[in-house]
């Protein structure tokens, strides 16, 4: 998932990879890739597909960077992604959550589905444990959060779907983007919010 | 200025001993045959001014233009060869139509304007074609850049400018354009000084009928490069014919 807060963005996700439903081949794998010093994606479907279309994109943004003699926009990172999955889309199945910081239009998240589309959210939820946070993000998302308030936003929905999806769990990836730069927090399984239950 | 290239001028692919590839300062010497355009980048915008020649009374008024609509947010004025001119805002617009499709943005001028600049250098290496026959001004305006104004000559150049001037009259039409303070004047008052500076230019006895072209785009047209809008026009012209009767008019004091 990733959230616009005042000033930045936040792009979290859990660390575990399955094998059919069944086994976890990983506990510890990192979804979050920095395309760019202040632009990180998240992958989505088939990593296999992800992996290859996000090198892909990241080369092309790089080459289009140093042309253009600036740091990329989040949008051309954006829209790369969606021209390889739009193009491709009969042999791909990958999405990706895009977010990031500009000094055009500032902090932004965009969505690229599997089919190649794409749009600008405030925030945004994906993978199998989001359909158990939906009610919840929609509740608590507020915009112009602080980047505090950001994190315990980010924080409680990952343990959240990460406490019902039985695909999902791990540690919880964040990173926080703004100006300055971005910023990786951790956070172990054992260290998250617990709610009801648990 | 003028000197024969003789043996070395019959491509673009050769050198001359001292270092000239003729075949490109012959295009650019038609380039210097046609009629005058001028471009000013203001504080808010950039205007473009263009001395179009009637050279028939048959011609149906507005045709040939030589301001084109490269992009939404991005104006060419040409001066030269007008098919080549023509072929190569097609050009300009589809490098400007990939970018905005492949990046998601409006594309920088600089970037477009080197992307043409590139296509019109690769005429100048080969003997099979020749070199385009004419020199084109761009000018946008976007909120991240701001005005932006970059020319391009037939042998592949391109420079950024505050003002410049392209086709006969261009010597004159840049003394002008330096009198202006262009940074501190906004597009409204720059639109003006360009339809003066054109009639200032414009030769009565050489060349007879014209008609100006004015566009702009700036914050006045919400980054979209249009066609001055009439009134706006007609105020310009009729400054630009007082100013010229005035000077007509200390001239015959002084005598």
């Amino acid at each position: 998932m990733a959230v616009t807060f005042d000033g930045g963005v936040i792009i979290g996700s859990d660390s575990r990879a399955t094998r059919g439903g069944e086994e976890v081949s990983s506990k510890t794998i990192n979804k979050l890739v920095q395309v760019h010093q202040r632009i990180f994606c998240c992958m989505a479907g088939s990593l296999a597909d992800a992996q290859a279309v996000l090198k892909t994109a990241s080369f092309q943004l790089n080459l289009h960077s140093v042309q253009m003699e600036a740091p990329p926009r989040v949008i051309a990172a954006a829209s790369l992604l969606r021209k390889l999955c739009y193009h491709n889309k009969d042999e791909l199945q990958a999405g990706f959550i895009t977010a990031g910081w500009d000094p055009q239009k500032g902090p932004q998240v965009y969505v690229v589905s599997l089919g190649g589309m794409l749009i600008s959210q405030p925030f945004t939820i994906a993978g199998s444990g989001s359909t158990y946070i939906y009610g919840y993000t929609d509740a608590k998302y507020r915009p112009h959060m602080t980047r505090e308030e950001g994190l315990q936003f980010v924080t409680n929905a990952l343990a959240l779907a990460m406490g019902r999806d039985n695909v999902s769990g791990g540690v919880a990836h964040l990173v926080v983007i703004t100006e300055e730069g971005a910023e990786h927090v951790v956070i172990p399984g054992n260290k998250l919010p617990k709610f009801h239950d648990e | 200025m003028s000197s024969i290239g003789t043996g070395y001028d019959l491509s673009a692919s050769t050198f001359s001993p001292d270092g000239r590839v003729f075949q490109v300062e012959y295009a650019m010497k038609a380039v210097e045959n046609s009629s005058t355009a001028i471009a000013v980048r203001c504080k808010d915008g950039v205007v473009f001014g263009v001395e179009k020649l009637v050279l028939s009374k048959l011609y149906e008024e507005g045709s040939n233009k030589r301001i084109f609509n490269v992009d939404k947010h991005v104006g060419m004025a040409v001066a030269g060869l007008l098919a080549d001119a023509r072929s190569l805002s097609e050009v300009a617009r589809e490098e400007a139509s990939n970018f905005r499709s492949n990046y998601g943005y409006q594309v920088p001028l600089k970037h477009l304007a080197d992307r043409v600049a590139m296509y019109v250098h690769a005429y100048t290496l080969y003997s099979a074609v020749r070199p385009f026959g004419c020199s084109f001004i761009l000018g946008s305006y976007d909120v991240d850049d701001g005005p932006q104004l970059y020319m391009v000559d037939p042998s592949g150049i391109a420079y950024g400018y505050w003002g410049c001037a392209i086709g006969k009259a261009k010597q004159a039409a840049k003394t002008e354009i330096e009198k202006l303070s262009m940074k501190d004047m906004t597009c409204r008052e720059v639109v003006k000084e360009v339809a003066k500076i054109i009639y200032i230019v414009h030769d009565e006895v050489k060349d007879k009928a014209f008609e100006l072209d004015l566009s702009w785009v700036g914050e006045v047209t919400n980054g979209r490069h249009e066609l001055v809008p009439k009134d706006v026009r007609e105020e310009a012209e009729k400054y630009a014919k007082d100013s010229l009767e005035e000077e007509d008019d200390s001239d015959e004091d002084n005598m």
